[in-house]
C-alpha cells in the first residue's frame, strides 16, 4: 500500500476542491457532505470486494462488523478500530480514539465545526463496504474531541 | 474447460452470461436460472455442515445427463456459475477451483474501475478476454 500521508494530502484536497465548486451562490453544506460521502460509498464498494476476495464467508452480521473494524479499518487506516459497541438491535457504535484523518486538524477543540468535513468520506466508505456485503445501512459521525471520534452505524431491516 | 460461463448479481440477476455453442443458449440460460436454486441451498444450509460454511467455492452442484454445473459465491454474494461438458472426465477439482480464482480476480478488477457502476451488465473487454481464454474453443 502506498504511504498513507498521499491519501491524507488527497483527502484534503478533495475535500477543500467540493466546497470551492459549490461556492457559486449558496454555501450549502449538506450537499458537499452528501457528494463526499457518495464518493465514498463508491470506493467503499471497490475496496471490500478486493479485501473479502480470500476472507472466508461471513456468518452474520456481527462478524461483518467485526471484519470492518479490524482488517478493512487496518487496511484502510493502518490500525484496527478502539472500541466496537452494539444494542444487538441494529444499532453499532465504532469508537476511534486517534482517527488517521484528524490528526493533522488539531489535539483537541480547535477547528471542531471543520471536523464533520473530514469524515463525511469515510462514512460512505462504511457505508459502501457494508452495502457490497449485503448490509444496508446508515453511517454518522461524530466528534467531541479530536482526534477521537465515533462513527454510528444503524443497519436498515428491510 | 467451461461451455457456459455466468455471473449472477446478488439480487439475482444476471451480470454477464456467456456460452459457446451459440445456438442451444436459451437451454444454458434455463440451466444457469435452477442452478440458482441449489446455490441458495447451500449457502442457507444451518443445520447440516456437509459443506465447509465458511468456504467460498461450493463444489458441484448438480449433474445432468450432459453437463455438470459448479458454483462459487463471493463475500459480496456474487454467484459464479460454470457449466462444463460431462464428456469431459480429465477436469478435475483443482482446475475447476483455479477457474473460479480468476474468474473472482477479473471480477474485482472489474468492480474497482471507476467506469463501472455496480449492478450493470459486465461490458469489459479484459473480462471477455479471460471468459473466452476458458471456453471451449469452438469449431
Amino acid at each position: 500500500m502506498a504511504d498513507e500521508a498521499l491519501f491524507q494530502f488527497l483527502h484534503n484536497e478533495l475535500i477543500q476542491y467540493v466546497y470551492k465548486s459549490s461556492e457559486h451562490g449558496e454555501m450549502e453544506n449538506g450537499r458537499c457532505i452528501t457528494k463526499l460521502e457518495n464518493m465514498g460509498f463508491r470506493v467503499g464498494q471497490g475496496l471490500i470486494e478486493r479485501f473479502t476476495r480470500d476472507t472466508a464467508r461471513f456468518k452474520d452480521e456481527l462478524d461483518v462488523m467485526k471484519f470492518v473494524c479490524k482488517d478493512f479499518w487496518t487496511c484502510v487506516f493502518k490500525k484496527q478500530i478502539d472500541n466496537l459497541r452494539t444494542n444487538h438491535q441494529g444499532i453499532y457504535v465504532l469508537q476511534d480514539n486517534k482517527f488517521r484523518l484528524l490528526t493533522q486538524l488539531s489535539a483537541g477543540k480547535q477547528y471542531l465545526e471543520h471536523a464533520p468535513k473530514y469524515l463525511a468520506f469515510t462514512c460512505g466508505l462504511v457505508r459502501g463496504g457494508l452495502a457490497n456485503l449485503g448490509v444496508k445501512s446508515i453511517v454518522t459521525a461524530e466528534v467531541s474531541v479530536m482526534p477521537a471520534c465515533k462513527f454510528q452505524v444503524m443497519i436498515q431491516k428491510m | 474447460m467451461a461451455v457456459c460461463i455466468a455471473v449472477i448479481a446478488k439480487e439475482n440477476y444476471p451480470l454477464y452470461i456467456r456460452s459457446v455453442p451459440t445456438e442451444n443458449e436459451l437451454k444454458f440460460h434455463y440451466t444457469v436460472h435452477t442452478s440458482l436454486d441449489v446455490v441458495e441451498e447451500k449457502i442457507s444450509a444451518v443445520g447440516k455442515a456437509l459443506v465447509d460454511q465458511r468456504e467460498l467455492y461450493l463444489g458441484l452442484l448438480y449433474p445432468t445427463e450432459d453437463y455438470k454445473v459448479y458454483g462459487y459465491v463471493t463475500n459480496s454474494k456474487v454467484k459464479f456459475v460454470i457449466v462444463v461438458d460431462s464428456s469431459n472426465t480429465s477436469l478435475r477439482d483443482n482446475e475447476i477451483r483455479s477457474m473460479f480464482r480468476k474468474l473472482h480476480n477479473s471480477f474485482t478488477d472489474v468492480m474497482c474501475n471507476p467506469f463501472y457502476n455496480p449492478g450493470d451488465p459486465i461490458q469489459s473487454k479484459a473480462f471477455d478476454g479471460m471468459v473466452s481464454a476458458m471456453m471451449v474453443q469452438a469449431c
